[in-house]
């Protein structure tokens, strides 16, 4: 059974439609990214699946359950985690509070789960106190990754991680996601532009473009692809 | 000539830094694209460029003279005319209007003593001269009127019978893409020393992009000089005379489309470094 | 001196409370809740109900009112904010502002509009601390709301729902990713933010003595005033700006006399919105791009008349009350007129440059003094004083309204609304120059051609000739391209700016032409009465301007006319709705915010 299933969801803002018919699935323990270029239909495709926007037609999926009309909280419950794009961490609230949000959706193993949290980022239990806003890009980058670890995840969808990092962030935070894999046997799904980088920790990939599915395979598969290159240099 | 010139801009937001240090100068008649990965700075450079946002550091010259911080309507009526991301029209007034709002820099009759503009409480006789013209409307204005309503005519045919049959409808009940040339049209009708484009192809198909392609080619062959920011890198190589390529807010390449494209800093900042694989 | 500073600090403790209330709904639901003023009103009714006719102890009044407030709140939120949360800003901002003249007449209905005291539930005078003499009841006010705001603190801090609000308030979106309910979080918000009100309301009527439903109003505003000294979301700055206000108030108060309390707290807020927009504490910049009205039009196209038809209805104007109708209605008649040429300026301003005001009773009331004045006073005829009026009226509203150009949004709403309710005060104030609170009397009736205009007839000639005038006006100016730039500044100033529109010019010349208009319509105003007092331009009459055009169409000239008539003309031609006419205008305006946006006289154009 797949952990995600997305099942030729169409998506329309207003008149425009902005997913065509899109298909996708994210297998338990897996990374699986999802490229494209500008407006190409991610952002819309992560919403869908975080409940943010309900599809006009096809079936959203979470560990075997339909949850196409879900509101957010209920499938964080499933097991589904958002990093979003920018990182968006409460500016003004400490790190502490920032990784309780994280916890919203559930009463028990808070505090456990807070303690493995600042385990596995000790940087952040260090500034426990301190506002969000005063961290920088790759420590709100754990911050924003710790904050959905909270839930007990086990999907988490992440929007575009690397932007705006400094270079030595994105290798450590593009690390970080594949130790969680490999240690957790935490999947994950990404929207990058950065898509060599995306494929070098991925197992299988997406391309988006204009809202369709255009191309999907195996990572070294992509990876080789020409048209990977032709979609980022020349679309 | 030159018709830009820019000089160590710098802006930063709540302690990020947005642009940081950007250089560069465009000639006359030349079009100069601006590339780089999401949250680069590109659009944060256009709007310092274009008097939006003012700048924490750095000068902008505009053909000869400096306008830092100029609010973005003197920039307008110096002639540095830009249109939006996503996208930005009068929705309630028609095609026709969109445009003719362009063409307020070039109004005279309508508009008297705009000399005074400048000029704290003397600017309220030339504004309370343009509410007499406006109350009275005499020959003079209808006559100034007329013409550039035959100069709207005009830049509506630019995009053949794409604007010209919806020229009275409301702007909020076209299509994206004619949003879009509306407000490329609306730029270019008061005849700009230099147009800035924001991604004009931005939600556009491939044939309606291949379409502001060709336009844009023919503004170039008419000696416009263009500063434009886009993601489609076919349209930018076609189109330009150089490319400025930013990453995390600093020009890491510059030079004309071919040179660029292959330039390893350029292909490493979209494509990302190729790193060995973790994949267990 | 400090005997006023402890006065200050009992009084900015309401205020605080009123204030966190303000801040903490504009961050949860980026609206500014007029309707909170009203929860102060309701909170001081309610507790003197349970206390005189219930006799409840002062603890369980405080429980009692907590529930009161609390679900009033709620449904301020579910009726008035919710619906309209994908609207435009100036929707939420026109619903509450509706829901508190509701709430407010509808608790006048309920206790009666008369003005009673509030029981002495503890002692005012009997502790002392080194030549400072105070009461009990000022120790329990600073104790209770001290405590409440400490409380507040940790629920914000420490619970699950606490950050959810805060949370909520920085990033609505991330929020909504972490799976928090943002409608159950506002809902909450506003439930917290009431009960606060409400306690403000008892704490409020004990120290005041006396309590009336408008009471809300003017606490409200100097809570609105504490708010944004202190910077519209911050929470600390909320209690920092309440007290700060509320000992700047006393020693005012104490220097000038009481009356000088709404000319500070005004002046205050008006200062604020010039110097430091963003107040003492706030981070958040309000000068971010924020249209105000932008789509509220939506695909609203407005109704136009054929020539033939516009020379009928005004050959009919003046035809029919000349031979068919009495002089009481005629009055009517005269009413209507001058409020229609009101809401004409309206029509310009807020219709055609799309800048909202709350404060339109501001260049009527300055129209109104200076013709009343100067044909008192200095014997100058009517028709001179006319363009003067129009004219002193013009120049202050530009100057008292444009330093807040530079803002954009709400902010613009709120100096209008303070320019409205500073010139209110400052005519209660200034007697040297406007007699006070007792008015200028004996206005005499103009003349024309050596005859005095003083007949019912005769004033409505005058009255409606002048709004032909200004109808004809206002549709030359929108026709014209000055109408199309105010058009473009009113979709969206920032590409108005990027096509060579020196917006904030334009946006002056539009509140210069539409003060002029009002202006007129005050010396109208003045003549026809005869007598003019400050209460006469309460914000009951700025509020009643902005119905009619909304109601009408906010951008159109035929609805100004047609809104006159429907709100002024009707309820008087049918000497109906005597107490619940202001009720009616708040429901009215609620129901044309939340169904029909484009108002009376605009259409749908699909």
């Amino acid at each position: 059974m797949s952990l995600l299933e997305l099942d030729s969801v169409s998506v329309f803002y207003g008149q425009t439609q902005a997913l065509h018919e899109v298909s996708l699935t994210v297998e338990p323990g897996e990374i699986v990214c999802l490229l494209g270029g500008n407006a190409s239909g991610k952002s819309t495709t992560m919403k869908t699946i975080l409940g943010l926007i309900t599809p006009r037609t096809g079936e959203v999926r979470l560990a075997g359950e339909r949850v196409t009309r879900l509101a957010p909280a209920g499938r964080i419950r499933l097991g589904l985690a958002s990093v979003p794009e920018a990182r968006r961490v409460f500016p003004e609230m400490s790190v502490e509070d920032n990784l309780l949000t994280g916890a919203f959706t559930r009463r028990k193993g808070v505090r456990a789960e807070l303690a493995s949290v600042y385990d596995t980022f000790p940087r952040l239990a260090e500034r426990r106190r301190q506002h969000a806003g005063t961290l920088s890009g790759g420590e709100q980058q754990m911050l924003a990754l710790g904050r959905a670890l909270m839930s007990s995840p086990s999907l988490i969808c992440m929007d575009e991680p690397t932007m705006g990092l400094a270079p030595i962030y994105v290798d450590r935070v593009l690390d970080l996601i594949a130790d969680l894999n490999r240690e957790r046997g935490l999947a994950v799904l990404m929207v990058e532009q950065n898509a060599e980088l995306a494929l070098s920790i991925a197992h299988r990939g997406y391309v988006l473009n204009t809202g369709h599915i255009a191309l999907s395979g195996q990572a070294d598969a992509l990876l080789d692809t020409p048209a990977i290159r032709t979609a980022y240099l020349g679309a | 000539m030159t018709v830009l010139e820019v000089q160590g801009l710098r802006r930063s937001f709540a302690g990020l830094r947005a642009v940081d240090g950007v250089s560069f100068g465009i000639d006359q008649g030349e079009v100069v694209s601006v590339i780089g990965p999401n949250g680069s700075g590109k659009t944060t450079a256009l709007n310092l460029v274009s008097g939006v946002l003012r700048p924490d550091e750095g000068r902008v010259l505009f053909q000869g003279r400096d306008v830092t911080g100029l609010r973005p309507e003197r920039l307008a009526e110096a002639g540095l005319s830009r249109t939006f991301q996503n996208g930005r029209v009068f929705g309630n007034l028609s095609v026709a209007e969109n445009v003719l709002i362009g063409l307020t820099p070039t109004l005279r009759a309508a508009r008297p003593l705009a000399r005074w503009r400048d000029i704290p409480v003397l600017r309220w006789l030339s504004l309370l001269a343009e509410t007499a013209v406006a109350l009275v409307d005499p020959p003079s204005v209808r006559r100034e009127l007329a013409e550039r309503e035959a100069e709207v005519e005009s830049q509506l045919d630019r995009f053949g019978d794409r604007l010209r049959p919806r020229a009275e409808a409301a702007a909020h009940t076209l299509s994206y893409a004619n949003r879009r040339r509306t407000e490329i049209a609306r730029a270019l009708a008061s005849g700009p020393a230099l147009l800035v484009l924001d991604e004009p192809t931005a939600g556009m198909n491939p044939v309606e992009t291949a379409e502001v392609l060709e336009q844009l080619l023919a503004l170039k062959a008419a000696g416009q000089t263009i500063l434009l920011v886009e993601h489609k890198i076919d349209l930018v190589m076609r189109l330009s005379d150089r490319v400025l390529v930013l990453d995390a807010g600093t020009v890491i390449a510059s030079g004309p489309p071919d040179e660029v494209r292959n330039d390893p800093r350029v292909i490493e900042a979209y494509l990302g470094k190729r790193r060995p694989a973790v994949r267990p | 001196m400090l005997d006023t500073a402890l006065a200050g600090l009992v009084n900015g403790s309401s205020y605080a409370l009123l204030a966190l209330g303000l801040s903490l709904i504009f961050g949860v639901a980026n609206v500014i809740n007029f309707a909170h003023a009203s929860v102060f009103a309701v909170g001081a009714m309610s507790g003197w109900w349970f206390s005189v006719d219930l006799g409840w102890p002062l603890w369980t009044v405080l429980l009692g009112v907590m529930a009161v407030t609390g679900l009033l709140g709620l449904v301020i939120n579910l009726v008035a904010v919710t619906p309209l949360a994908k609207a435009p800003p100036i929707a939420a901002l026109l619903s509450t502002f509706a829901v508190s003249v509701v709430v407010d007449n509808g608790a006048q209905l309920v206790f009666g509009p008369e003005t009673r005291r509030f029981p002495a539930l503890l002692a005012t005078d009997n502790l002392g601390l080194g030549g400072l003499r105070f009461g009990t009841l000022d120790v329990t006010i600073l104790a209770v709301a001290i405590g409440l705001m400490l409380v507040l603190g940790w629920f914000l801090r420490a619970t699950r729902y606490g950050r959810a609000i805060r949370a909520v308030a920085q990033d609505r979106d991330a929020a909504a990713q972490m799976g928090i309910p943002l409608a159950r979080v506002q809902n909450l918000a506003f439930v917290v933010a009431s009960v606060l009100g409400g306690v403000a309301g008892v704490l409020g009527g004990m120290y005041l003595n006396n309590i009336s439903p408008t009471v809300g109003s003017t606490v409200g505003m100097s809570a609105f005033a504490a708010a944004t000294l202190g910077g519209l979301g911050s929470l600390p700055g909320a209690v920092a700006g309440g007290l700060l206000l509320g000992v700047v108030e006393a020693f005012g108060v104490s220097w000038w006399g009481g009356n000088a309390r709404t000319l500070i707290t005004f002046a205050v807020l008006l200062l604020v919105l010039w110097v430091r927009p963003s107040g003492l504490f706030g981070k958040r910049s309000p000068l971010a791009a924020e249209p105000m009205t932008g789509t509220f039009f939506g695909a609203a196209r407005t109704v136009r008349l054929r020539p033939w038809q516009v020379a009928v209805a005004a050959v009919a104007a003046y035809v029919v009350p000349a031979v068919a109708l009495d002089d009481y209605t005629v009055q009517i008649g005269v009413q209507v007129v001058v409020y229609a040429i009101l809401a004409l300026s309206l029509t310009l301003v807020s219709g055609q440059a799309g800048q909202i005001s709350l404060g339109q009773a501001a260049p009527l009331a300055i129209g109104a003094y200076t013709s009343a004045l100067l044909t008192t006073g200095t014997g100058l005829d009517f028709w001179l004083s006319l363009p003067i009026s129009g004219l002193v009226a013009a120049v202050l509203s530009v100057a008292l309204v444009s330093p807040s150009w530079r803002l954009r949004g709400h902010y613009v709403s709120i100096a209008t609304l303070a320019t409205g309710l500073l010139v209110a005060a400052a005519a209660v104030n200034f007697d040297w120059l406007t007699n006070g609170p007792s008015g200028v009397s004996a206005i005499p009736p103009p003349t024309l051609f050596g005859a005095p205009v003083s007949a019912p007839l005769a004033v409505y000639f005058l009255d409606l000739t002048i709004l032909l005038v200004v109808l004809l006006l206002v549709v030359r100016l929108r026709r014209s391209t000055l109408g199309r730039i105010w058009s473009a500044i009113r979709e969206d100033e920032v590409a108005a700016r990027s096509s060579g529109i020196a917006a904030a010019e334009y946006k002056s010349l539009a509140f210069g032409i539409g003060g002029f208009v009002a202006g007129i319509g005050g010396a109208l105003f003045a003549q026809q009465y005869g007598y003019i007092d400050p209460s006469v331009f309460g914000i009951s009459v700025s509020l009643l301007a902005l119905t009619i055009v909304v109601l009408g169409g906010l951008n159109s000239p035929l609805g100004a006319v047609v809104g006159a008539i429907v709100l002024v003309g009707l309820p008087e031609a049918l000497r109906m709705l005597e107490e619940t006419r202001m009720l009616t205008y708040g429901l009215l305006l609620l129901a044309v915010v939340l169904f029909r946006p484009q108002g009376l006289m605009g259409k749908v154009a699909r």
